[in-house]
């Protein structure tokens, strides 16, 4: 086990360095830079820009600087906002986003495997029926047409939630719903369609002549067994809610950390979209490393070696 | 007919050693079928998968039921225990056990019988385990079912005893083991534990060594029939291969499309075939001392559309002796000896001379 994660770890690394390589590669082919802005610049200010951030180094060289600011774990300074670092972006930002991503992580867990679970023990009937609308609509909607139906309904008409902010809990309500519908949608029909296949199998059918109720059959023999595909995409979902959505956070006014991930690259502000880059891809890998340690706690048949 | 020697010799030497035959006479019958129907509800109309099946099982009493797949063999003996899939129901008849109607029994009373008084054993030993949990829990689980209030160290002991009992190596060892640690043979002999958990009155075996490989099929079949008389329960056991009944079964009922052909006591099946389905099962069976370029014996033909069924005989399709009556009306039961039946026209006294092997 200590090897195994060790050598995940390793991997992890070998990654993450793979992935900076790519993104710094693609982000200097990209035409143009970061003070190639609408703003008329005389060539002469450009220059200086230029030379004052060392962009005119050849790429390696540059390459090479933020590798080594990197590894003492400096981002750089953003190139738009003055006097910014990315550090600050993601001090200040990902705990908004983290808690969003919290709060619909939760939701999303909460709601879809309950539904998907229902849905699967009340096969082809109207609970069935129903569950498979909402997770439709969850998959076929985008969520800023949700937001805004949410918003329209929530906050214009009943007044009941706020539409923009961070003020309260009560802020986090409208975001998550729409945030989660995809997620939610997306669970609760890969929870129906794997509860409904293991219904079906042998060991069911074993566990009911033993004679034990039918709740026990399906909390003890059916549950853990359905769980475990869903359990497979758990890992990508998570970092996805958590890292924060640029069009729900934008929406809903909130200072996440989405934002950046979008303007960063329309700004060509190269350390910011590094930045948030090696962030969400840091995170992401952590969260399925754990997800799969998760995996042998419930699936005897995994051994990590 | 051709009918397997081996086989015969196995079955008499079985049953005549033992002198079961007269042992088994003045047995009480402790499981009686009735005129059972069992139907499937299937969007393309009705499956009628069992259709007016009798037969009794005495205590202490091996029955095979053999039959090609399709047959209702296994459809029968779900309905005995109640497990039919969502689709399925009982139709009609009566299947009596201890006084009580199971076709009728609340889902809740079943329960209380299922495990403990009827239990079973299934086909793909590989696939009835639950993968995530050990086996000595899945055994002590049964146990727990049906015997409330045991501690948790009386009811490992019960499962270790189990373990023993089906010669599972380093019991207490494997007690805590994951089901893919096993092979399919100790599978299976985990899947008798768990059927033995409880003493039940009747062991109902669904072609439990079918998935296995020869040299275990025969290991199982000396582990139930040593089991059997150790606990004096009676079995019903399901198969389509003749030897296993030959050398596991005390009575045989031989199925085809949902209905009984033939009945009787195994000597008397093996010896007198008196359906032409039984016959023609026999003619099938291999010969390993034949020529390997002689062509192996089946039955033209196949199985009928259970959606639609014949009126009649459900063989009469691929029956060499098939005729008019037999497609339109079920056959009487004739008695061919004792306690052996068999349900076709050829044997009825009224039956015509011409093209009938009986007359």
């Amino acid at each position: 086990m200590g090897r195994y994660i060790a050598k995940r770890i390793g991997m992890s690394v070998v990654t993450l360095f793979v992935l900076i390589c790519l993104t710094f590669a693609m982000m200097h082919a990209i035409p143009g830079g970061p003070f190639t802005s609408d703003r008329n610049v005389t060539e002469a200010v450009q220059q200086a820009l230029n030379e004052k951030y060392h962009l005119n180094d050849p790429v390696i060289v540059q390459f090479g600087n933020y590798i080594k600011d990197l590894l003492h774990g400096d981002l750089g300074m953003s190139y738009q906002y003055q006097g910014k670092s990315v550090n600050d972006f993601i001090v200040d930002g990902f705990p908004v986003s983290g808690k969003l991503g919290l709060v619909t992580t939760i939701f999303v867990l909460l709601a879809s495997i309950p539904m998907g679970i229902v849905a699967a023990l009340k096969n082809g009937r109207w609970q069935d029926m129903l569950v498979m609308v909402i997770a439709t609509l969850g998959v076929t909607i985008p969520s800023f047409v949700i937001a805004t139906m949410l918003m329209y309904l929530f906050s214009y008409k009943l007044g009941w939630l706020p539409t923009f902010g961070i003020s309260s809990w009560k802020s986090f309500i409208l975001p998550m719903v729409a945030m989660g519908g995809y997620s939610l949608a997306f669970l609760a029909r890969l929870m129906r369609s794997s509860l409904l296949e293991v219904m079906g199998q042998d060991y069911i059918r074993t566990a009911r002549s033993k004679g034990i109720s039918e709740f026990k059959t399906i909390t003890r023999h059916a549950l853990r067994n359905a769980l475990i595909p869903v359990i497979t995409v758990l890992g990508p979902t998570i970092a996805n809610l958590v890292t924060g959505s640029f069009v729900i956070e934008s929406i809903f006014a909130m200072p996440g950390l989405g934002v950046h991930y979008v303007t960063s690259i329309n700004n060509r502000d190269y350390s910011t979209i590094m930045g948030v880059t090696i962030f969400y891809a840091t995170f992401l890998i952590a969260i399925v490393f754990i997800v799969d340690l998760f995996y042998c706690l419930i699936d005897p048949r995994i051994r990590y070696e | 007919m051709g009918i397997p020697d081996k086989a015969i010799q196995e079955a008499d030497i079985n049953r005549w050693a033992s002198g079961m035959e007269e042992f088994m006479e003045d047995r009480e019958t402790i499981l009686e079928i009735k005129h059972l129907q069992t139907s499937f509800l299937t969007s393309s109309g009705k499956v009628k998968a069992v259709r007016d099946v009798s037969f009794s099982l005495k205590k202490g009493e091996v029955l095979g039921i053999v039959g090609e797949s399709g047959s209702g063999k296994t459809v029968t003996s779900l309905s005995v225990i109640r497990l039919l899939a969502g689709t399925g129901v009982i139709e009609g008849g009566e299947i009596l056990f201890d006084g009580k109607d199971l076709a009728k029994v609340s889902m809740k009373e079943m329960r209380t019988i299922r495990g403990d008084r009827i239990a079973m054993v299934f086909q793909d030993p590989m696939t009835s385990l639950n993968p995530l949990i050990p086996v000595g829990k899945q055994i002590t689980e049964m146990i727990e079912e049906h015997n409330r209030g045991m501690s948790k160290a009386q009811l490992k002991e019960e499962a270790l005893k189990l373990l023993k009992l089906v010669h599972i190596p380093e019991a207490e060892k494997r007690f805590s083991s994951y089901p893919h640690e096993f092979s399919g043979g100790m599978r299976q002999r985990v899947m008798i534990a768990i059927a033995l958990a409880c003493k039940p009155d009747i062991l109902i075996a669904d072609e439990p060594t079918t998935a296995l490989d020869v040299t275990i099929q025969d290991q199982i079949l000396k582990l139930l029939n040593q089991l059997r008389e150790e606990m004096d329960m009676s079995i019903i056991f399901i198969t389509h291969d003749l030897g296993v009944v030959a050398e596991v079964c005390d009575r045989v009922v031989v199925m085809y499309g949902g209905r009984i052909m033939e009945e009787g006591p195994v000597e008397a099946i093996f010896e007198r075939p008196s359906h032409p389905y039984t016959q023609g099962l026999m003619a099938s069976v291999p010969d390993i001392s034949l020529d390997k370029n002689v062509r192996l014996v089946s039955i033209p033909g196949s199985p009928p559309d259970m959606l639609n069924p014949p009126a009649g005989c459900p063989f009469v399709l691929r029956c060499a002796y098939g005729r008019n009556i037999c497609n339109a009306k079920v056959p009487p039961v004739t008695e061919i000896g004792e306690g052996h039946c068999s349900y076709c026209w050829l044997l009825t006294p009224e039956a015509p001379k011409e093209n009938n092997p009986y007359k």
